[in-house]
């Protein structure tokens, strides 16, 4: 299930899973950022679990569900959310910083967003407004 | 997609504005008189939604990787293995069918990345200055043809340079003199000495270097198309008219989305664009050319490493008499903008401090290492981290306090700079550092850190070290010098049904510069801010609004643009938008910059007044010292921001929160190691930049005192708060006992900090 719609894909299996989705599903909002799962850039959820799509081949995610930042429609309170208190700056880490959020669940403290978000590098905001923006979603 | 109804919604609300705005906090202190009447005005001030914010956090924008043209080839580049030398030969190890190939033979203009000096090859012919210099380059349209080639480079090794302090080849002296420094040491009851050392740093953008170019279908006269991740259009235009012996009209550089600059995209996108483009040029086919993270990380520009001596001459009470500085910046392999950086850093080199008797010597040489070029600061961090650290110990010695020395010495209105600069009303260095005393109760709370110091409070030396320290600051927004007037800016506006249109060549690279921009436009011209749109940054529409560097972009540009804004509301009179495009037709102005009447500079003996005027700012930090591991953790960041009104307090504030981390992580986590000439350690897994965990809670106050030839009383915001956290974090490490004079601040070099310190 890729976004909530069962897919069939004829792909090496041992192909990224975040290429497969640029390259052959036309998601590009899922981005790379170091290719060695150090940035978090490639967040995505797979069962509902974030995980960083430059690592994971696609054979892996066969039957599984897997969600990107275009499977959230516009409609996550987190989406606006960070438009509104300045989460996203340049914008580039900020597809996979929403999808780790979204992991991170409801009303979530300070303290979980700040180890749910540890593995999602962002170089312009300092993190605050990023916690602003998660903590004030709704 | 985008669903329509929230683009709506989030419309009506930048519209209005008034939800956004309430929900978050005031960013100045309440009883701040700009705070109040920024209510009545209709954009500037109010927390308006980000222009492209929408399409950012549904994953729509568009950066360059996400893009892609029809029979678009991949490229690669083969870089030199060698620090110095010359290449005897070339072997292609592979395949050549279905391959483009370049060398320098296949440049038709100049061999040159077109920027000051023009001394950098875009592909080295036969002399290597650096590892990672590239020398060839491959296109395929299949990408894992592209990366198996195998290419053999023989070279014969020259013995390489890697000390700037003794390289003989020097790109830059600048020498600034005031009053007379020996009559100052004469002066002084005691004189301190030091030397500071600041290392290289990467911007970390976490999009990396990429452009894609596109050629006209061949004729007689074609030209070339190129999009990328750049700050600068402008300088990508002109180095390709360059490189490929092209006129002004035939070359087209196109901004796409930027995921984060910092510098790293300044001058760099010049070199990127042009090993692209004639790629481009000798297939007929478009060419994309994108950065894995190791190869950004090895061979693009970083922050120039420095180091700075200080002599300083000061009376028992605390006063500065004489300050001899010198300042050493490692330019790496070409000039790039090396000349500029120091002439920032030396420009910063007494910090904010007034003394009558100053003598400032720098100087930036070739070193066989990558170049160095362009990151958020542009010397200023180097020099005031050197300044900073230097009066705290100038403090201790004298057995005063940090704050007290900073208060005798800070520059107030009407002082003069080093350079002779009388400073106006807007000079706010005591106010910022007096706020943030007050805010973190610093005096107070130092005394308490101290007590739990005292040898035997803690016999067992288990509880974790803790310190806290300030740095004072002060950065100059635009150009430096007459470079504004050389630089000659344009910004245009045009008149559409609805508004109006901004047409400028400064780039959206996560600042905020369109929303900025349109605030500013909406307000002058008294419409809604949605009724402004923004033109894509795109040479072939936009002219030339100069580089969107140096905290210019909103007090340089946007005055420009508010200039353009007066004019179009003065000709519409009482006229709708629609109504004059009825009556009289397309409406388009556009406005050159203007030196303010009273701005003077002389560029031979380095007088006059340096920046149209500055930014002031005071960050404490109190941070912890773990005794095992002897990692140093800031628990509490207090920043105090002086930036004169800002437009958009959250956007402002997003600059100095995000510049703040940048700052945390040069001063204790980012660790560029360079062996042989070659970033031993370019990858993230060991570059460490702040996450989450590693950035401590930040307090942001922002003063404002307007500058009256900026936007609505705006001055520059970007770069500031890169300067101040590193030597606040180290007087930090100072006041817990551990005497370090070089950052990064790593855990090992914490330890032998702390040997020395108690030796002393």
């Amino acid at each position: 299930m890729l976004n909530g719609r069962r897919t069939r894909l004829d792909v090496h299996p041992m192909k990224r899973l975040l290429d497969v989705l640029r390259e052959e599903c036309g998601l590009t909002g899922t981005k790379e950022g170091c290719g060695e799962g150090e940035c978090g850039a490639c967040t995505l959820l797979v069962d509902n679990r974030p995980v960083n799509s430059c690592l994971v081949p696609v054979a892996h995610v066969a039957g599984a569900r897997v969600m990107t930042i275009e499977g959230l429609r516009g409609r996550h309170p987190l989406q606006r959310a960070f438009v509104e208190h300045g989460g996203a700056q340049c914008g580039i880490c900020t597809p996979g910083m929403i999808m780790a959020a979204v992991a991170v669940g409801r009303k979530p403290a300070l303290d979980q967003i700040r180890t749910g978000l540890a593995g999602n590098l962002c170089r312009c905001t300092g993190y605050e407004a990023i916690y602003r923006s998660v903590m004030r979603a709704r | 997609m985008i669903r329509a109804d929230l683009l709506q919604r989030s419309r009506l609300e930048g519209l209005q504005g008034s939800k956004s705005a309430d929900r978050v906090p005031a960013f100045v202190p309440s009883d701040n008189r700009l705070m109040t009447r920024s209510r009545r005005l209709n954009a500037v001030g109010r927390n308006v939604l980000r222009k492209e914010g929408i399409e950012k956090v549904t994953g729509t924008v568009r950066y360059i990787d996400d893009l892609s043209f029809p029979g678009m080839l991949h490229a690669r580049t083969i870089r030199s293995t060698i620090p110095a030398g010359e290449i005897v030969g070339i072997r292609l190890n592979f395949d050549t069918d279905g391959f483009t190939i370049v060398d320098h033979r296949d440049i038709p203009g100049r061999n040159v990345v077109a920027l000051i000096e023009d001394d950098q090859p875009s592909l080295a012919a036969r002399a290597v200055r650096h590892v990672a210099e590239p020398i060839l380059l491959l296109a395929h349209p299949d990408r894992d043809v592209l990366r198996s080639a195998d290419v053999e480079i023989e070279y014969r090794q020259t013995p390489p340079q890697y000390d700037a302090g003794t390289s003989p080849a020097i790109f830059k002296t600048i020498a600034i003199d005031k009053g007379d420094v020996e009559a100052g040491f004469r002066a002084a009851d005691v004189i301190v000495d030091g030397d500071y050392r600041t290392g290289h740093q990467e911007q970390l953008y976490i999009e990396t270097n990429g452009v894609i170019a596109v050629p006209d279908p061949a004729g007689a006269d074609h030209g070339i198309t190129v999009y990328g991740s750049m700050q600068c259009p402008y300088y990508v235009h002109r180095a390709l008219k360059i490189l490929l012996g092209l006129p002004d009209e035939k070359v087209r550089v196109v901004q796409t989305e930027t995921g984060g600059g910092f510098g790293g995209k300044e001058e760099y996108p010049s070199m990127i664009a042009g090993h692209a483009a004639l790629l481009a040029w000798k297939s007929g086919r478009p060419v994309k050319l994108v950065y894995d993270r190791v190869e950004d990380m090895l061979a693009t520009t970083k922050r120039h490493p420095g180091v700075i001596r200080h002599r300083t001459g000061v009376t028992r009470d605390g006063r500065l008499t004489a300050m001899d500085i010198d300042v050493l910046l490692d330019g790496g392999a070409y000039a790039t903008l090396s000349a500029v950086v120091l002439s920032r850093g030396v420009l910063h080199a007494t910090g904010p401090y007034g003394c009558d008797h100053v003598r400032i010597r720098g100087r930036v040489t070739m070193t066989n290492t990558p170049p160095n070029g362009a990151f958020r600061g542009f010397g200023a961090p180097q020099t005031q981290f050197a300044t900073e650290v230097h009066i705290d110990r100038i403090a201790d010695r004298l057995g005063i306090d940090p704050v007290r020395i900073r208060e005798v010495n800070a520059l107030r209105p009407g002082d003069t700079t080093a350079t002779g600069q009388r400073l106006g009303a807007d000079t706010s260095a005591l106010q910022v550092l007096r706020e943030a005393v007050k805010r973190t109760g610093f005096k107070r709370r130092r005394r308490q850190l101290s007590r739990g110091l005292t040898p035997g409070s803690d016999p067992s030396r288990t509880r974790p070290l803790r310190g806290i320290g300030l740095s004072l600051i002060f950065h100059g927004s635009g150009f430096t010098g007459g470079g504004e007037v050389k630089l000659a800016s344009r910004a245009s506006l045009a008149l559409t049904e609805r508004g109006a249109r901004i047409l400028v060549a400064s780039t959206e690279i996560g600042q905020g510069t369109r929303t900025m921009h349109a605030q500013i436009v909406a307000e002058t011209l008294g419409i809604p801010y949605d009724a402004v749109e923004v033109n894509a940054a795109d040479t072939g529409v936009v002219p030339d609004s100069g580089p969107t560097v140096a905290s210019r972009t909103c007090m340089i540009v946007g005055r420009i643009l508010q200039r353009c804004a007066e004019e179009m509301k003065a000709r519409l009179g009482r006229m709708t938008p629609k109504q004059y495009l009825r009556a009289h037709g397309p409406l388009m102005i556009t406005k050159e910059y203007e030196r303010p009447a009273e701005m003077r500079w002389d560029d031979a003996m380095y007088r006059g007044d340096a920046y149209g005027t500055y930014g002031w700012a005071c960050d404490v930090v109190e941070l912890e010292i773990d005794r095992d591991t002897w990692e140093v953790k800031p628990v509490m960041f207090t920043s105090v921001h002086e930036i004169g009104r800002p437009i958009h307090p959250l956007l402002a504030r997003g600059q100095i929160e995000g510049g703040s981390a940048q700052g945390l992580g040069y001063a204790l986590l980012e660790e560029v190691v360079m062996r042989d000439g070659r970033m031993a350690n370019a990858q993230l897994t060991n570059y460490i930049i702040p996450t989450t965990l590693d950035t401590p809670p930040m307090d942001i106050v922002m003063l404002g005192i307007p500058y009256p030839h900026g936007p609505f009383g705006a001055k520059g915001v970007g770069e500031m708060p890169i300067d101040g956290p590193a030597p606040a974090v180290v007087n930090a490490l100072r006041h817990a006992g551990i005497d370090l004079r070089e950052i990064p601040a790593t855990p090992e070099r914490v330890m032998r900090g702390e040997v020395s310190s108690f030796e002393s």
